[in-house]
């Protein structure tokens, strides 16, 4: 028999105002299942929920229900002053009577009636209401980091330094990322690789951390503290473990300085066997092997070349390496994969997004974007640090800098600010004047957004005195032409502060392009169940109040897969969800809510339409056996790990046989056949 | 309930429909009580069933709202790209477009049911869409076509 306590709250005013609650209370207590129906002034208050726990002990109430403000506010409360009683906390509902009807009813009959009603939903609710036990997940205390530029660098350390094995997966040669191929960093100008590559060393070398270059995330299965992760280690031709990194190999590569460097984008060459800048870590080379004489020889079953493996004294060239998968268990997850930068020329992938053609990028080599404008001003870049330009290195004299080249642009499909482009150009400016002394810097732009500490100065800075030449406006076409024998690029601007065209010949032109996330962050979302939005960023589970954690539990994220952000902001990202990462794995288990969905076995003819639709592949289809081992049937099983009780597959199910405890049908049919008296 | 006897679509004077929502826990459920800390005020027509996401929203559950005495549906839950749980809302859609054909193929009259996304900080929306769905529903007075459906099969 049911035993059903309400107590109807008046808030002080706010419900009794509005709501006769000695009406409310009279009218329920004639509810069927109904042992006691009180009010009081404050439910929540000390001496409110005594009354509760009073009565509970009283009346041996079955459950409660508690009407007064959103479940949102209070609904934790009241589970624990009746779980402090003896009852389990999963007995109680909440009847919202102040935020959905008395603040929103000013008429107090029609309020008072509707209040009515309210609880009675339920009430007919909390009968159906089962005792739940919080699940326990057992947790693997070992974390993944997926990418290692900054992001996932100080994510790594900073997991590693709390106690936990980390593993660290690159998918190219090197950790280091982005930031290692920068020049220098606003707002102090300090050298990017000499605050960059001591972490590099670090992570390298760090006892907690293992390091999975040139490897990539292939399959991820399991659950939050339960992870198994599948990571591609790519063929890489050179047994790092027997490989000194001594050099002979590249050095002898006949290949060698012929194969545009990605690492450069494609400004500088490297060979065929390479490392893909001098601090890389770890210091070993990789084959390319597409571009290796011997591994294409091979293909058509000849054996040319194979200079690097007769010069190598410690034998660890092997051109038979095959790509290996490796299975590691994990407990949670971080993914900082980073961005990359939109790509100007005609052909985009996204089809919403559009490229500008009229900049000429891809024709004009010249025209360049500004990571690549790093690499020729950093002193390690394919220049040591000369400022020269692409086409036939001669010295710039006149350098224009586009802003918002993809940002901020909705004709072009990218709504969003960028948000470091204001700032990287302004130390462009600034880098390039420090070399060229009698050179100009033009930079065109929308607006100067400089918010963070010390960076409005920084861009005062470059304006009042390294003479950075700033013009508000836009450039509609650039155009190639040759004044006195000179190659120069003619860019129709704007100067709308001035109110005229600003027409600048300038011999190098650097695109601040828009950041999008790095190419196969989607699938890799997919894979992991982590939400993203139109561009490929993604989405954190709150974005203030949960701006580290996503809506697969167990997975976080950093840095800038999530959004455009600067190196400060990374770090501070990673930092967080290595914290929060940290705090799951000090656990002996989690616990997670019971409302999750569940499967009658007996009634399911294991379709697998609930499969399709789980949006956290949650549920499998098992098989059933009898203890001989004969095949019985088909079922579908949900995982209590991976189930976040959204419930969408109980609305699929053709046969029934999914629930969602908590929000069961027979729970919301009953909510619904209240109405009906 | 007097009023059932006398009501009808042309005369629906006095009559007060009921409307049935149900919301989705985390957006549309947070934007009603929005509206409430906003002391925005609506009709009193509405009841709400909370759900953890419009994905669970089985349509068989709209149908039996009709069947207790609804006279409009709504089902309302987070934007698009915005679900507590992914994609919930997008199954929930889809599920809706399929289903409002099957429904008015039965004779289900479809201008009863509203399908909308109102985020958590959206109370006016929820405000200005729950007293439009009222008078409109007014203005169609009961929905006693549903019963005679049911007396039919």
């Amino acid at each position: 028999m049911a035993k059903i306590g309400v107590f109807t709250c008046w808030c002080g005013e706010n419900i009794a105002r509005h709501v006769d609650v000695e009406a409310v209370s009279e009218a329920i207590s004639k509810l069927p299942g109904v042992a006691c129906s009180m009010n009081y002034k404050y439910m929540c208050s000390e001496p409110g929920q005594s009354l509760i726990s009073e009565k509970i002990k009283e009346l041996g109430l079955t459950g409660v229900v508690v009407a007064s403000c959103s479940p949102h506010m209070h609904l934790k409360t009241f589970r624990k002053t009746v779980e402090l009683a003896g009852v389990n906390p999963y007995m109680v509902e909440m009847a919202n009577i102040r935020e959905q009807c008395s603040w929103v009813h000013s008429d107090k009959a029609v309020a008072t009636a509707k209040a009515i009603e309210l609880i009675g939903i339920a009430v007919a609710k909390v009968r159906r209401n089962a005792a739940l036990q919080p699940i326990k997940v057992p947790v693997t205390k070992r974390a993944m980091v997926i990418g290692a530029g900054v992001a996932g660098i100080q994510a790594a350390l900073d997991l590693a330094a709390g106690g936990v094995e980390v593993i660290l997966v690159e998918r190219e040669p090197s950790v280091g990322g982005k930031m290692a191929g920068l020049s220098e960093t606003f707002p102090t100008l300090d050298c990017s690789q000499c605050i960059l590559t001591p972490r590099m060393v670090e992570v390298g070398q760090h006892p907690n951390i293992k390091l999975m270059t040139y490897s990539e995330v292939e399959k991820v299965d399991g659950y939050v503290g339960n992870f198994k992760v599948t990571v591609r280690k790519k063929a890489r031709y050179v047994d790092i473990a027997k490989c000194t990194g001594c050099g002979t190999c590249w050095n002898a590569c006949p290949k060698k300085n012929k194969i545009p460097n990605s690492f450069d984008y494609n400004l500088g060459n490297r060979g065929a066997i390479y490392i893909p800048f001098p601090q890389a870590v770890p210091a070993r080379p990789t084959i390319d092997a597409d571009n290796c004489l011997r591994l294409q020889s091979m293909k058509k079953g000849k054996e040319l070349c194979g200079i690097c493996m007769k010069n190598c004294g410690s034998q660890a060239i092997n051109f038979h390496d095959q790509d290996e998968l490796v299975e590691f268990d994990v407990g949670a997850i971080v993914v900082a994969t980073g961005y990359k930068l939109y790509s100007i020329g005609k052909e985009q992938e996204n089809p919403n997004i559009k490229g500008y053609g009229e900049y000429g990028y891809g024709k004009y080599k010249d025209v360049i974007d500004s990571l690549q404008f790093e690499r020729i001003i950093s002193a390690s870049g394919p220049t040591g640090g000369e400022p020269k330009r692409p086409s036939d290195g001669m010295t710039p004299k006149t350098v224009v800098f586009i802003q918002c080249t993809g940002s901020r642009d909705n004709a072009k499909g990218i709504t969003y600010c960028s948000k470091i482009c204001c700032m990287y150009t302004a130390k462009h400016t600034m880098l390039f004047k420090h070399k060229v002394h009698d050179g100009a810097a033009h930079v065109f732009y929308m607006d100067i957004r400089s918010g963070g500490k010390m960076y409005d100065e920084f861009v005062r800075r470059a304006i009042e005195q390294d003479g950075a030449l700033y013009h508000r406006g836009r450039v509609s076409k650039i155009e190639e032409i040759t004044v006195d024998g000179v190659k120069k690029y003619r860019c129709y601007g704007a100067d709308t502060l001035a109110g005229e065209p600003c027409v600048v010949d300038a011999d190098l032109v650097v695109l601040a392009c828009a950041m999008v996330p790095s190419d196969g962050v989607t699938k890799l979302a997919q894979k992991l169940s982590v939400g993203y939005n139109e561009y490929g960023f993604l989405s954190e589970s709150h974005p203030k109040l949960r701006p580290v954690e996503t809506n697969a539990a167990g997975v976080f994220v950093c840095g800038a897969c999530q959004g455009p952000k600067d190196i400060p902001e990374t770090v501070a990202q990673a930092s967080a969800a290595a914290g929060k990462a940290l705090i799951m794995l000090s656990q002996p288990y989690l616990t997670r809510e019971p409302e999750i969905a569940t499967v009658d076995e007996k009634l399911c003819a294991a379709c697998g339409a609930c499969v399709q639709t789980c949006p956290f592949k949650a549920i499998t289809i098992e098989e059933i056996r009898d203890r001989k081992g004969n095949f019985i049937k088909n079922t579908s099983r949900v995982n209590p790990g991976l189930c976040m009780g959204c419930g969408t597959c109980v609305s699929v199910c053709p046969s029934k046989s999914v629930d969602l405890i908590g929000f069961t049908d027979d729970q919301v049919y009953a909510e619904l056949e209240s109405l009906l008296a | 309930m007097s009023s059932e006897t006398t009501a009808g679509a042309n005369s629906s004077v006095g009559f007060e429909p009921k409307i049935v929502a149900f919301v989705c826990n985390w957006c549309t459920y947070l934007g009603a009580d929005l509206a409430g800390t906003n002391r925005l005020e609506y009709p009193a027509n509405v009841r709400i069933i909370r759900l953890p996401c419009t994905g669970r929203i089985d349509f068989n559950l709209v149908v039996k709202a009709f069947e207790v005495g609804a006279d409009a549906v709504l089902v309302s839950g987070c934007h698009p790209g915005d679900c507590h749980y992914t994609a919930g809302n997008f199954h929930a859609r889809r599920r809706w477009k399929l289903f409002r054909e099957l429904l008015d193929t039965v004779g289900i009259d479809t201008n009863r049911i509203y399908f909308s996304w109102i985020s958590a900080a959206e109370g006016a929306k929820f405000q200005s869409l729950v007293t439009e769905i009222v008078e409109k529903t007014r203005a169609m007075g009961p929905y006693q076509d549903y019963k005679s459906l049911v007396a039919e099969s």
